[in-house]
């Protein structure tokens, strides 16, 4: 199930890369993508809905969660041609995956600090 | 392959993770990190840092990538600092933008680490390569500078040797680009002590520099010895020793030589390697081509050089035009050549004489447009005599110690009548005697006329009744070159004596000849102002000097000069 979220390879990549700093580049990704999930929550500007969608896509696929980062896409795509109503499904969706995909990151973060 | 150098990389990105994952990634290859969370940020660490290159979010707060990536360019000016767009765009729209705001590559997210090192290493490349090519730039050009300034001063030292000529006589006209010196073009002339004309045209090779070097030693050579009252023949035999000497073995000078002289109505020419020139004679329209007979100077050594020149008759009126071969090589818009061909129309269409040359310049200029800086042109006409006037050498000597009664005699025999021509030396010798200047060009004439007598018509024993026409005029001295090979036996005195008198003093001039000598009384009966091509030479003597006399049945001749002192 997991794999279907976050691509596993990527966070291998990630952890070698970063060595020791790799709990604060978890800690940062999810302090980054909370506040980004608020501002999403709470806009309703097209333009802004589309510049937010694009950044947290980018840390989205940077970090390995790959379907969070195709939601983002879709939002930033056509986020002026959506109504109302299409904007916040799509948005909650993103809220459930973020949701689902964090327990993940955290458990590695976790992970890295022990051992 | 050469590892990477460290660079120092400037990382603007608004999203602190991504920032955080690429910063580790840089510098874990090896590099110095900035980084930038905005657009703003980002311009001002690298005012302050001035990195190798820039790694640059797109999409920004307060300032966007785009916005910064054009700024930094107009900071960066001349140097190259590569900037490389970071994005998760994909329409190629919005990666287009990236180019054209001034990116030069772009990386997607997900960052892929081997993609961005061979990135980083790309543009590391062309980084270094337009700061070589900066660095070139600026050493040429300041060589450039070096040489023109060299040139100037070639020049400058150049137009002081070559301005002691007379190119601003009232017969000549000529044309020549102020650069021609350094395209190897050279124009001389000078007057000679009894008032005849030496020019030289010549067109040294190469260009730059190594052509024009040449032209001063031979200037040098040309003033020098035309003011002595040397002739062509030895003239051209010292420019060809000296060129030979010190040019290297590739470079000569093809040049033109001529002796026009009013008195005698002759033109005396040696053409090494130059383009035909062509004598102009009115009374029949002809125009004579002065072809090259010779190498050019500077090619043969003095054992092997050939001073053979050859002599034409000129009435008043007659013009010599010479070119250089720039006039004949201009080219036009589709490379053909203007050509002889076209030179020979202009000669046959023209009417006035007078105009032909700016005739040909306005052919030349609206064949090709500009001008080239290798074409020259000069049209010497013969004047009365009358109307030439040289003017007189300064000397610098203060006259207290020269020689007032003394006499001097000279026989020249077989051998050295053949090489030797010492009336220059004769001249200089006569020079000393202060009292004898002024009259230094009628003295150079008339000795010169006294000597030439005896040689041809009295030891080589030609007649002078052949100079009667042109073709007459060749012969004799086609007979006149052959029979001076020839020559074994002979001889011809030359006494010089000089006097006090009164205030002044008397020059006596007395020339032999070993020769069988001439009807005195038959050619003294002759009135003086005869226009006849031949047998003007003692009608010259008569006319210049005083007292003219012949004995010994013509084989010796005498002619006396006196001079005033004034108070």
């Amino acid at each position: 199930m997991t794999d279907q979220h976050v691509d596993r390879e990527v966070l291998d990549a990630l952890r070698e890369v970063m060595e020791d700093s790799y709990p604060d580049l978890l800690d940062t990704f999810l302090t980054d993508s909370e506040s980004r999930l608020h501002q999403l929550q709470k806009t309703a500007d097209a333009k802004v809905l589309a510049e937010v969608a694009h950044s947290f896509k980018g840390s989205a696929s940077n970090m390995g969660a790959v379907r969070l980062a195709t939601l983002c896409q879709e939002l930033e795509a056509d986020a002026k041609g959506k109504s109302p109503a299409e904007i916040v499904k799509l948005v909650a969706d993103i809220s459930s995956e973020f949701a689902d995909v964090r327990p993940i990151y955290e458990d590695e973060r976790q992970h890295a600090l022990t051992h | 392959m050469q590892a990477q150098e460290p660079l120092t990389i400037l990382i603007a990105e608004d999203s602190a993770a991504d920032r955080l994952l690429l910063s580790t990634i840089v510098r874990r290859q090896g590099h110095e990190v900035l980084t930038a969370a905005n657009g703003a940020e980002a311009l001002e660490v690298f005012r302050r840092q001035t990195p190798h290159l820039v790694l640059m979010d797109a999409m920004m707060p307060v300032m966007d990538g785009f916005e910064a990536a054009r700024q930094i360019k107009v900071l960066a000016g001349e140097t190259l600092v590569p900037i490389i767009f970071l994005t998760s765009l994909t329409e190629s729209e919005a990666l287009a933008r990236c180019l054209e705001a001034g990116g030069d590559d772009f990386l997607a997210k997900p960052y892929n680490q081997v993609i961005l090192a061979a990135k980083i290493k790309a543009m590391d490349r062309l980084r270094r390569l337009q700061a070589t090519v900066l660095q070139q730039r600026d050493l040429i050009a300041k060589h450039h500078d070096y040489l023109l300034n060299e040139q100037r001063v070639a020049k400058a030292v150049f137009d002081k040797v070559a301005h002691s000529g007379c190119l601003s006589a009232p017969n000549i006209r000529y044309l020549q680009s102020p650069y021609a010196l350094f395209n190897g073009d050279l124009l001389l002339a000078a007057y000679t002590p009894a008032g005849d004309m030496h020019v030289l045209l010549g067109d040294f090779t190469g260009h730059g520099l190594p052509a024009a070097v040449g032209a001063m030693p031979l200037a040098e050579v040309f003033y020098g010895m035309t003011a002595k009252g040397y002739g062509l023949a030895e003239t051209l035999r010292e420019m060809n020793a000296k060129l030979k000497r010190i040019l290297p073995v590739d470079m000569f000078c093809c040049a033109t030589m001529l002796c026009l002289s009013f008195q005698r109505r002759t033109v005396e020419v040696w053409n090494g390697g130059m383009p035909d020139g062509y004598l102009h004679r009115i009374a029949t329209g002809e125009r004579l081509p002065l072809a090259a007979r010779h190498l050019p100077l500077g090619v043969l050594s003095p054992q092997a050089f050939d001073d053979r020149t050859e002599v034409q008759a000129m009435a008043v009126g007659d013009r010599v035009f010479l070119l250089s071969d720039g006039v004949i090589d201009t080219t036009d818009a589709d490379d053909r050549l203007f050509g002889v061909e076209r030179l020979q129309q202009l000669f046959a269409a023209n009417r006035e004489p007078d105009n032909l040359f700016a005739e040909i310049e306005q052919a030349l200029h609206a064949f090709r447009g500009e001008p080239r800086d290798d074409v020259s042109m000069v049209e010497i006409s013969l004047l009365e005599a009358t109307q030439v006037v040289p003017s007189t050498p300064v000397y610098s000597d203060s006259g207290q110690s020269c020689p007032l009664d003394w006499s001097v005699s000279f026989e020249f025999r077989g051998a050295t009548l053949k090489r030797f021509n010492p009336l220059p030396y004769l001249l200089q010798l006569l020079q000393e005697v202060h009292g004898l200047r002024t009259q230094g060009g009628a003295i150079y004439s008339v000795l010169a006329e006294l000597y030439s007598n005896a040689l041809e018509h009295g030891v080589l024993g030609l007649d002078s009744s052949l100079k009667r026409d042109a073709a007459g005029f060749a012969s004799y001295y086609q007979q006149r070159n052959a029979r001076l090979e020839a020559l074994q036996d002979g001889y011809v005195r030359v006494h010089l004596q000089v006097k006090p008198q009164g205030a002044g003093g008397c020059l006596v001039i007395r020339v032999e000849d070993s020769g069988k000598g001439f009807d005195v009384a038959r050619v003294m009966e002759r009135p003086l102002d005869d226009v006849r091509l031949s047998g003007r030479g003692v009608s010259l003597i008569r006319q210049l000097g005083h007292n003219a006399s012949w004995s010994d049945e013509g084989r010796s001749a005498c002619v006396e000069f006196f001079w005033e002192v004034k108070a």
